[in-house]
């Protein structure tokens, strides 16, 4: 690594070089400390920046897209839902409860400096093995880390999901979403536009902690990782929640500009980036700051990741205004700059100039075009040959039910206040996504839900991560709601290896190509790298998390996946192929990595989606769930063991090819939805299926019956008690961790 | 009829419980920053959940001893229908407005689900409208909610009827399994002797409204509407003896 001004960076020597030719002179210590970090993979997307270019970025709903702290879409009645999601992934794999608690302060800052409440969290998770006491350990942790920071300042933690593989057994991905919601013209964006305009930092004191925490992820975590915890930050919610509190009223006294959070690259990121967007320039007096020790350099101050600070850009002429909203909160702040017309930032230290350059060099980092080649893994996992046919289903079922990456997640989501807001309308593990209500418009909700498949993706990254969009989709669908716009977080190893940079571009084009087929446009993401091992190389499975916001404009829409009634007709909606590529099935029955994963069709997609929203709004729908890990016979057994009720299927009447029983049933093609229906109103679903193309049968029915039965020409092939069913599901969490939560 | 809301630094269901107030009960309610808190132009008050001064040294020990409880204090005195919900429990608790204490749940972690609750008395000025043996359901999300106190202290619950709720099975029977923290003898919610002072782990304002209640159902108004009820006809809660201890 390069030594510059007597500080040690991880720019490349062909990076220092081109910093030196934008400034026209050699840096001095601050100024290059102020473009590692800026520059640095993690704040300036250098990597990744030519690829996130395939991605549909605008729509009619869109207000604001990519580049700001969060998405911002309309809702309509003058509302919008404002969305984002962070990967926390290094600091949590040395430090899991500090490193998940800090990933949500983060994330709720990135709603708040838009202006709007955060009224939602979700949590999408990768862990190694459960059998490893290492991954059981991060997990435990994890989630207690996102409990005590999320719960303590008030924001539910509505969804989210778990998934356990090897591949995350050092490097476990911690990805953290924010909702918000607020009127259209009380929006701020990050940006400093007024010269003469006030800079104030208000919250916590700068200390030494998370220095260089950007810097930190963005390379391996190696076995010297450990002696990184001093870039581990520590967060505070209580703090925090006074901090949103205030925030909020601060905005309401209409002198608040713009504001931005201190994230990763501290105040040199917040103070940089909101100068180069709003095109000013700015001074920054940094011995007005508040320091949590002495001696702190100028080095120091511009660096630090301190958490809970936020930088607010004032009209002068309200100033007082709005420090009188931070003195109420007991929240401390200082005065510690103002926008300048120069379009230079000036960092000074009484009087004396420390640090000096225009905020586009250090906003606009050099990109860097990757090589990327498809690994040779790719086709060799096609190649595999099929597992033979096992003899009893019905065991099978149970056994994958019990699999950790089925199994009830209810040990994580009870620890987490999914309640607080008033606004929860369907709670987690009830429905597919989570539904919450608008209060400031009575008859409408949001849908949101986080979807990966971590080994669709390792096997088929293009399609694996257009499955990802679209599963999202579906499970907002499900619960009644139209998919709006994504937001995605992308989480891969070393960027600089050509077979991991190949993941990354087929998972962008993946997401991209089904984005575009169901118009719901990325207005916002993230991207992790160096995910990955340095002792085993190995780096994590392709993750790119796709966040799914849905709109219910009538709350009578609203759906879960619990069946309601004997009697009901069971719908299977979409087509089944032979695809079991990464499948639960072949991975805990037959511990086989192969085959050939789900192909993901937006036209098949958008059918079967049509075909399930209209007839939910047409009243038909009693109970929906669409198909994902476990194929068909996991989608029915959940619907069953959440109803508390029998079915009685025939599964030759399933839409699908010629295949091996255990496919049919374990299969997890894309495009699949179970529904239920009163009998008079299925062969009006039936109808509305044709009508847009999608393959849909009555494949039986709800039965009072304390079984689960499907049977194949007149034979049952599985016979499972929905009771049994439940406790296999339900107890494999607990169990491994250890605890018996009520 | 004016109802004041509490606003520790800290507290989050402060929002909603004004929201149920306002919103599905419409009655005057304010949102009061404690340091501004004044008892006397109020007929009730709430002491809203959330994590008081971020829960430190003790959940609600830092806002028991705030000027804003000197006030409260006043209007129990007053006799004028005082509710502590969650952390308000845990303040009203700690400021020995009532007895016992809460103690960190028996599972060790943070709990927040759907239960199902027995009124046990309907002499207090937030359950009149809930004839005794009533099952209500409610959602609990709380740390520190198991309810402990000595044995002459419990045997004084029961003298006096002070027992608000219990958690039960959805028979309406004691169970271990219905009971998500591990309360002595399934206590969810008690009141003071005069039973205008009510604190109870559960959360009414989070089950006042169907379309947000897993039940369907909107058994915490019941809560709210009883205080409204009580403050309109001036009824007074005298301390009855006639519950049996077991």
């Amino acid at each position: 690594m390069p030594i510059v001004s007597g500080v040690q960076v991880e720019l490349t020597q062909e990076e220092v070089g081109k910093a030196k030719q934008l400034l026209g002179r050699a840096p001095n210590d601050v100024e290059v400390g102020m473009m590692d970090i800026m520059w640095s993979e993690h704040c300036s997307y250098k990597s990744s920046r030519p690829v996130l270019k395939l991605l549909p970025t605008k729509g009619p709903r869109v207000i604001v897209g990519p580049g700001y702290d969060a998405g911002v879409v309309d809702i309509g009645d003058g509302l919008a839902v404002i969305f984002k999601v962070e990967s926390h992934n290094h600091p949590s794999a040395i430090e899991p409860y500090n490193g998940a608690a800090t990933g949500i302060g983060g994330i709720v800052r990135d709603i708040l400096c838009m202006g709007a409440r955060p009224v939602a969290l979700l949590d999408p998770l990768r862990f190694g093995s459960m059998k490893s006491g290492h991954s059981r350990w991060l997990f435990q942790y994890v989630v207690k880390g996102i409990a005590d920071y999320g719960n303590c300042i008030g924001v539910p933690t509505v969804a989210g999901e778990v998934e356990f593989d090897e591949s995350f057994e050092t490097n476990c991905l911690v990805n953290v979403v924010c909702v918000g919601v607020a009127r259209v013209k009380d929006l701020k964006l990050a940006e400093m536009r007024k010269p003469g305009d006030i800079l104030v930092l208000a919250g916590s004191s700068t200390g030494r902690d998370g220095i260089h925490g950007v810097t930190f992820a963005s390379r391996t975590l190696t076995e010297m990782s450990e002696a990184d915890r001093p870039a581990v930050q520590i967060g505070d919610p209580f703090l925090k929640k006074l901090v949103i509190e205030a925030t909020l009223e601060a905005i309401k006294t209409g002198y608040v500009r713009g504001l931005k959070d201190l994230g990763g690259g501290g105040f040199t990121c917040a103070s940089s980036e909101m100068a180069a967007k709003g095109k000013v320039g700015a001074e920054l007096w940094l011995e007005k700051m508040r320091l949590r020790e002495t001696g702190m350099t100028p080095f120091e101050m511009m660096l630090s990741e301190s958490q809970e600070r936020m930088l607010f850009v004032v009209n002068p002429k309200g100033l007082s205004r709005v420090l009188k909203v931070f003195e109420k909160w007991d929240l401390p702040y200082s005065v510690v700059g103002k926008v300048t017309p120069t379009h230079e930032l000036v960092v000074t230290l009484n009087g004396k100039v420390v640090g000096h350059m225009k905020p586009e060099i250090l906003a606009d980092a050099p990109v860097i075009y990757r090589k990327a080649e498809k690994p040779s893994y790719v086709d060799e996992l096609k190649r595999k040959p099929k597992p033979p046919m096992p003899r009893n289903l019905s065991d099978i079922l149970y056994r994958l039910l019990a699999a950790p990456n089925i199994a009830s997640k209810e040990w994580v989501y009870r620890q987490y206040d999914h309640e607080v807001g008033v606004r929860t309308m369907v709670k987690p593990g009830d429905s597919d996504a989570a539904v919450l209500r608008i209060l400031e418009a009575p008859n409408k909700a949001i849908a949101v839900k986080a979807d990966c498949n971590s080994r669709h993706c390792y096997f088929d990254p293009y399609n694996g991560h257009a499955g990802a969009v679209a599963e999202a989709a579906r499970n907002v669908v499900a619960v009644g709601a139209e998919p709006l716009a994504i937001v995605d977080g992308c989480n891969f190893g070393n960027p600089e290896k050509p077979d991991v940079f190949w993941q990354f571009k087929e998972a962008v084009r993946g997401v991209a190509d089904m984005c575009k087929a169901l118009k719901t446009p990325c207005v916002g993401g993230n991207v992790s790298f160096y995910n990955e091992d340095d002792r085993t190389k190995k780096a994590v499975k392709p993750t790119a998390m796709v966040v799914m916001v849905g709109l219910i404009e009538n709350l009578d829409w609203v759906t879960t996946m619990a069946l309601k009634e004997a009697g009901d007709v069971i719908i299977a909606v979409g087509k089944t192929y032979p695809e079991l590529g990464g499948s639960e099935y072949y991975y805990e029955i037959h511990s086989l990595e192969g085959g050939v994963a789900p192909k993901a069709d937006g036209k098949r997609e958008k059918a079967s989606m049509n075909t399930v929203l209209q007839s939910i709004r047409k009243g038909h729908v009693t109970a929906a769930h669409d198909c994902s890990k476990g194929g068909l016979a996991v989608a029915l057994a959940l619907m069953a063991i959440k109803g508390g009720l029998g079915v009685n299927v025939d599964i030759e009447k399933i839409p699908a090819k010629k295949m091996r029983l255990d496919e049919l049933l374990f299969s997890e093609s894309y495009a699949r939805f179970i529904i239920t229906a009163r009998e008079e109103d299925a062969k009006h679903i039936i109808k509305i299926a044709r009508k847009n193309g999608a393959p849909a049968k009555m494949i039986g029915e709800v039965t009072k019956a304390e079984q689960y039965i499907l049977n194949y020409k007149g034979k049952s092939i599985v016979k499972c008690s929905p009771r049994k069913m439940s406790e296999a599901w339900s107890q494999t969490i607990p169990v491994m961790m250890g605890v018996t939560c009520k | 009829m004016k109802v004041a809301v509490i606003q520790f630094p800290g507290s989050n269901c402060d929002l909603d419980t004004v929201h149920v107030l306002r919103r599905v009960l419409g009655i005057k309610a304010d949102l009061i920053w404690h340091k501004f808190f004044d008892g006397s132009s109020y007929d009730a008050v709430i002491l809203p959940g959330g994590f008081s001064y971020g829960d430190h040294l003790r959940s609600g020990v830092i806002a028991a001893h705030s000027p804003a409880m000197k006030n409260v204090k006043k209007m129990v005195d007053d006799g004028k229908p005082v509710l502590g919900i969650c952390n308000g429990f845990q303040i009203l608790v700690e400021s020995e407005l009532l007895p016992g204490a809460l103690m960190q749940n028996d599972c060790l972690t943070f709990v927040c689900k759907w239960v199902a609750l027995r009124a046990e008395t309907n002499r207090t000025a937030f359950t009149s409208l809930i004839p005794r043996g009533e099952i209500l359901h409610m959602p609990v999300a709380h740390h520190e909610g198991r309810y402990m106190i000595d044995e002459e202290g419990y045997r004084e619950l029961c003298r006096n009827d002070q027992i608000v709720f219990r958690y039960v099975s959805e028979k309406g029977e004691l169970t271990k399994e219905s009971n998500p923290n591990g309360s002595m003898d399934n206590i969810a919610g008690i009141c003071n002797k005069e039973g205008n002072v009510v604190g109870l782990m559960p959360h009414p304002e989070r089950a006042s409204e169907k379309t947000v209640n897993l039940y369907g159902t909107n058994d915490g108004l019941l809560v709210f509407e009883s205080m409204f009820e009580c403050i309109k006809t001036g009824r007074k809660m005298p301390c009855r003896s006639l519950a049996v201890c077991k």
